[in-house]
């Protein structure tokens, strides 16, 4: 008898606590990583300037986070006069939550057997993953235009906007990038992208897995950069701009709120690196087919996969000037488009061609 | 232009590799001073006493007139500082002081940690500069 898969319906108890668990370690994992992407982002953008970054707090600066945490924890909570309240208070969480949620559909594994059940490493398998990943990407940048809106600041507003026009324009090319996947995987479903990955390239070299970088290489440098931009990281981090704009949206938010942005750009960055290695890098399988590559389990990939993106995003920070703003747009809809677009027929043109 | 691209991000990789940092732990390593750094000031002392004679051209050729001096004479008939104060929260590091001094009795060290408390502690007395 082959064990069914866990669900509500056969199971409900099991279900429930097993879900609550991977919650947990998931929400645990990003955390501790965005915590830590704060300290490794300062570390490497230090040594990078040929500079140390932390190093009085714990070896090397390994408590860093903490004491970040607990000095911001304490910080006076200022609320601008002249501030719109509510959205004021509720705009840190909009930028937040959207950022935490789109982890829920990033496989990490593959089906593990408990008892008579099998347990699909991933919180939840939609079978429109990826649209629900950008549905709330989109939504973040509520969150940002609200905050430079309520701060009733021009600087903040500023932010506010530019936030507004650079997203609209980075997600279409984002989106058209991704479309030249699903018209290989014929799927919307992360974990069945991950399964196709996994098999032989081309169907033909069994040594190394089909990942889609392989295949769609202008579509993986499209995604990075207009990710990039999403989640407005240097060299695109123009809502924010600190020479120009003093932090653009951020600049009336203190302590804790504050932090929550902070938390909100490295969980960004998590999502964006994760979206990357699961879409474009094979998600958890192993790079090669060989024995001692797949018996490393499938989190340690991903995990593998994610900071070694996130370790490029910083890179590209340390080494790239910010853009200006008439060249980001320029960016975004005369090269970035385009080429997603011409993208997509060339793909298209392919896949009826071998059909 | 991708070629810049490259070239740019193998810098900031090669920045990366250990021993091309050049910060200095500073409370806990210190870089040496040269010579010619102009710290606090130190009166020089002779056999017995100290060297100066209180002649009173510091506290003229001083342009932030933070050095205070009176003179008094001891039991050899010899003309000694019997004050010799210099207020460190005035005084500009100029060096003047020592180029002036005809009897090289005042000299500048290289101790430059000088942060303190109470405005009281700035008073360096003719005690503490003998040190």
């Amino acid at each position: 008898m082959t064990p069914e898969m866990l669900s509500l319906s056969n199971s409900p108890v099991w279900f429930v606590g097993i879900m609550l668990v991977k919650l947990l370690v998931v929400f645990t994992v990003v955390m501790l990583s965005v915590a830590y992407a704060t300290w490794c982002e300062r570390k490497v953008i230090g040594h990078m300037q040929t500079r140390l970054g932390p190093m009085r707090t714990g070896w090397h600066g390994l408590l860093q986070p903490f004491a970040d945490g607990i000095k911001l924890f304490f910080k006076e909570e200022i609320v601008p006069s002249s501030a719109i309240k509510v959205p004021f208070l509720l705009a840190p969480m909009m930028i937040l939550v959207p950022a935490l949620i789109t982890v829920a559909v990033i496989p990490f594994g593959p089906d593990i057997q408990l008892g008579d059940f099998m347990v699909p490493l991933q919180i939840t398998d939609l079978n429109i993953g990826v649209l629900y990943i950008l549905a709330f990407a989109g939504l973040g940048v509520y969150g940002l235009v609200l905050a430079g809106w309520s701060s009733n600041s021009k600087y903040s507003l500023l932010g506010g906007i530019r936030a507004t026009a650079q997203m609209i324009s980075y997600e279409l090319a984002a989106g058209l990038s991704i479309i030249a996947i699903f018209m290989l995987s014929e799927t919307l479903s992360l974990r069945g992208i991950v399964a196709l990955q996994q098999q032989d390239l081309w169907g033909v070299c069994s040594f190394v897995p089909n990942w889609y970088v392989f295949t769609q290489p202008l579509a993986f440098c499209l995604f990075l950069v207009a990710g990039l931009a999403e989640i407005n990281r240097t060299p695109f981090d123009m809502p924010e701009a600190e020479s120009e704009l003093v932090s653009g949206f951020c600049t009336e938010y203190s302590s804790m709120k504050y932090a929550l942005f902070f938390m909100a750009e490295y969980a960004n960055m998590i999502v964006i690196a994760a979206l990357t290695a699961t879409l474009f890098l094979g998600g958890w399988s192993a790079p090669l087919n060989i024995a001692i590559f797949t018996m490393i389990p499938g989190f340690i990939w991903l995990l593998a996969k994610v900071y070694f993106m996130m370790f490029c995003f910083m890179w590209l920070r340390a080494t790239f000037p910010r853009v200006r703003y008439d060249q980001l747009m320029r960016l975004g809809w005369k090269v970035m488009l385009p080429l997603a677009l011409a993208n997509v027929i060339l793909t298209g043109l392919v896949v009826v061609i071998l059909q | 232009m991708f070629k810049e691209f490259a070239k740019g991000l193998s810098i900031t990789f090669k920045h990366l590799l250990p021993g091309h940092s050049t910060t200095v732990q500073y409370p806990t390593v210190k870089l040496k001073m040269s010579d010619r750094f102009r710290g606090l000031h130190r009166l020089v002392p002779s056999q017995d006493r100290e060297k100066c004679v209180a002649c009173y051209l510091c506290p003229t050729v001083c342009p932030a007139k933070c050095i205070t001096v009176v003179s008094a004479e001891n039991e050899k008939g010899e003309k000694y500082p019997e004050v010799y104060t210099i207020d460190m929260l005035r005084c500009i590091f100029c060096g003047y002081c020592v180029e002036a001094c005809p009897v090289e009795a005042i000299e500048m060290t290289g101790a430059y940690e000088l942060a303190n408390y109470k405005r009281e502690d700035f008073q360096f007395t003719k005690q503490r500069l003998l040190k």
